[in-house]
């Protein structure tokens, strides 16, 4: 095991895999002679040159369906978007080319694409540049949707997205970069799509997460555990393909549980997991499953709303004293 | 908002013109007076922000415009106040040119509640409806329809009035930069669309992502295209008092490439110089090519300006600047009950809006 950043991480896997594949590379603003606007692709230029690693006009929509074409034709691009927010230029290359291609096509061209980049806030960047945007991807059948929140996750997942055939959205977060922790040192290390992990074990009560909010489930947890609450903190890890067994493993063994999203509560990830919950799992809740998610508005400059209007651990630690009627 | 918001500086104070004939594209010494001024505040007011920044009373991306304070005092002063603007990220000093005062935009970069945006926007999105200025936009280019769509009013309306448009070089590699130059060409409406040609994006040069000349990108939508010295305020400002009578007059969009350079890195997060441009160029333009010593020197070489009224403006414009930190620094944070308003124009006696499940919205 090395310890290393999530940043590091992620270019340890886009490297491993350029170097496994010559038909993978990577295109983006600012991804090459800047060394990528969080230095995620830092040193690939001087590694694989410009012809695999190309910094691109700021042009989302051009370059995002350019990629999808190459994919057509065999490549196997992936698209640095430089945040998530700024992907909302190049959505209908992603819902209308890459989602149905296959489908369309009758089976004729799959497109192994990943569209990577940070999701979510990071701190006062005010509302054009602090949205989580999983919900619009998550809805559209033909992609699949992947939400890394340790450096091992990061590592293993990536790989695993780049090496499938569909296109897959891959959600980073810009508060995610410096996060450190232990990753395999197998170069083969690729963790399967559709695979949560439960980061934390307990019995009292489930709270069920993605990405960022995975390491606000574990502080939320450690509150709880304070008062004598043990939380299980299920990490879904990719919201397509989903792991529902694990979500009704724990659910049935809790009977109670909480979801934590970084974005909007309506029609959120949130809300298909709940329906999941009570379709499967109806007879084994004990209450009502609890959303915490942001503020039902656009993310704010000033730093109390915006502390406002995040989801927090406090918040987790309510919802949780409100599943276990305490 | 309790700010008062003033349009354009107090003009003929320090500094005032004794010289000979002053005949620079036909801009009185007294407009040339005024103009530096302005400038020097705008530079004053960024390197204020700078260090509020620098302290953390000031978060997120903070985009400064030291260096082209040509091009928001040039083409900003021929307008008129029912003239609209429009423009990016970074947006502190047009919205000042604009009218806005340098107490509401630091209030806002402080995220207080007398801020310009009520402390809800931050740095790259101040906006002033009182002032027709149309905002700080934060996604690359998106201000660009924006801006055919109040020409549009304009024309619909029959109206005298014309929308200046701000946005980087790298901007127009945008899809939505060419649509809405078409359609603002098409229409005929009365917009400029401006290009801040510092040659950079945030670490690309333009001349990596174009193989044509800025000027050359309106041609393909017939629009008339010209170049402008935003270095040379006076000259930029020339040019924008003439485009703006062609304009008013009826004749159609235009668009400029106003050559500039941007002193300090893309954001505060940012290096100044890099793998993309080096520290001799940056070095060289800052010497060189500085807006605020290109005027000062052609008004000492008039004989319009001494090195005391120069001292006087500049002392001026650093009161204002340190004025402008000490009320955002008192002004109140914005109240809880910011957080839910403004979402939504109208609350319908019928459904519910909210969905946050947190009970704490005034409006569900
Ligand atoms: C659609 C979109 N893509 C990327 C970004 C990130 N970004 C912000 S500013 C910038 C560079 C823009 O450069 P330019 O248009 O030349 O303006 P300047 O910063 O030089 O004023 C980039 C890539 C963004 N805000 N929006
Ligand atoms: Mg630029």
């Amino acid at each position: 095991m090395a310890v290393m950043t999530y940043r590091e991480a992620l270019n340890d896997a886009l490297r491993e895999e350029m170097q496994r594949d010559p038909d993978v590379f990577l295109m983006g603003e600012e991804v090459a002679q800047y060394d990528g606007a969080y230095k995620v692709s830092k040193g690939l230029l001087a590694e694989f040159g410009d012809r695999r690693v190309v910094d691109s006009p700021i042009s989302e929509l051009g370059f995002g369906g350019l990629c999808v074409g190459a994919a057509m034709a065999g490549l196997r691009p992936v698209v640095e978007f430089m945040t998530f927010n700024f992907a909302f230029l190049a959505i209908d290359q992603v819902i209308n080319s890459a989602a149905k291609m296959l489908y369309m096509s009758d089976g004729q061209f799959p497109i192994p694409i990943v569209f990577r980049g940070p999701t979510g806030a990071a701190l006062q960047l005010s509302a054009q540049h602090s949205q989580a945007c999983e919900t619009y991807y998550a809805h559209a059948p033909g992609v699949k949707l992947v939400t890394p929140a340790t450096p091992a996750d990061a590592k293993g997942l990536l790989k695993a997205a780049i090496r499938d055939n569909d296109p897959v959205a891959f959600m980073e977060g810009e508060l995610l970069y410096n996060f450190k922790g232990e990753v395999p040192d197998d170069d083969d290390f690729v963790i399967p799509l559709g695979v949560a992990e439960l980061k934390r074990e307990g019995g009292d009560v489930s709270i069920i997460t993605h990405g960022k909010m995975v390491h606000v489930a574990l502080q939320a947890a450690n509150k709880l555990a304070k008062d004598g609450i043990d939380a299980d903190v299920l990490d879904l890890r990719s919201i397509r393909p989903l792991d529902v067994d694990a979500i009704l493993r724990t659910v049935k063994k809790t009977n109670r549980a909480v979801y934590v999203e970084e974005g909007w509560a309506f029609v959120g990830v949130g809300a298909q997991i709940v329906a999941t919950i009570q379709e499967e799992a109806f007879d084994h809740l004990d209450a009502p499953v609890v959303r915490v998610t942001q503020a039902d508005v656009p993310m704010p400059y000033a730093k109390n709303l915006e502390i406002m209007a995040k989801p927090s651990a406090d918040r987790v630690v309510d919802a949780c004293n409100k599943v276990l009627y305490r | 908002m309790a700010q008062t918001r003033t349009r354009k500086g107090k003009g003929g104070k320090a500094g005032s013109p004794k010289g000979g004939p002053f005949d620079v594209h036909g801009v009185s010494p007294e407009l040339a007076l005024e103009l530096l001024r302005e400038m020097l505040k705008y530079r004053r007011f960024e390197e204020k922000a700078e260090e509020a920044y620098a302290i953390g009373k000031i978060g997120g991306f903070c985009h400064l415009h030291i260096g082209q304070e040509g091009a928001a005092a040039g083409c900003i002063k021929p307008l008129s106040d029912s003239d609209y603007v429009i423009t990016a990220y970074r947006d502190h000093t047009q919205a000042m040119a604009k009218g806005v005062s340098p107490n509401a935009v630091m209030a806002e970069l402080f995220g207080r509640a007398e801020g310009v945006s009520g402390g809800k926007g931050g740095s790259m999105h101040m906006f002033d409806k009182s002032v027709r200025f149309m905002g700080g936009h934060g996604i690359v280019g998106g201000q660009v329809p924006l801006a055919t769509g109040i020409a549009f009013r304009i024309k619909y309306h029959d109206e005298n009035d014309v929308v200046v448009c701000f946005m980087g070089d790298a901007a127009v590699n945008q899809g939505g930069f060419h649509e809405a130059l078409n359609m603002a060409a098409i229409w005929e409406l009365p917009a400029i669309f401006v290009v801040e040609n510092n040659r950079y994006g945030m670490g690309t040069a333009f001349r990596r992502v174009s193989l044509t000349d800025m000027v050359e990108k309106s041609s393909p939508y017939g629009i008339p295209a010209s170049r402008v010295n935003g270095q040379d305020v006076l000259a930029t400002y020339a040019h924008f008092r003439d485009l703006v009578a062609e304009v008013r007059g009826g004749g159609g969009p235009r668009f400029v490439d106003v050559e500039t350079y941007r002193f300090r890195g893309h954001s505060m997060s940012d290096p100044v110089s890099g793998t993309y441009r080096s520290k001799e160029e940056v070095e060289r333009e800052t010497h060189e090519e500085d807006p605020i010593a290109i005027l000062r020197d052609h008004l000492f070489a008039g004989g319009h300006l001494d090195q005391k009224g120069l001292e006087e403006m500049d002392t001026e414009a650093r009161e204002t600047a340190q004025e402008a930190f000490e009320l955002a620094d008192a002004s109140p944070m914005p109240g809880p009950e910011a957080l839910y308003a403004h979402v939504w124009a109208e609350i319908n006696p019928n459904g519910r809006l909210c969905f946050d499940g947190r009970g704490e919205s005034p409006w569900r």
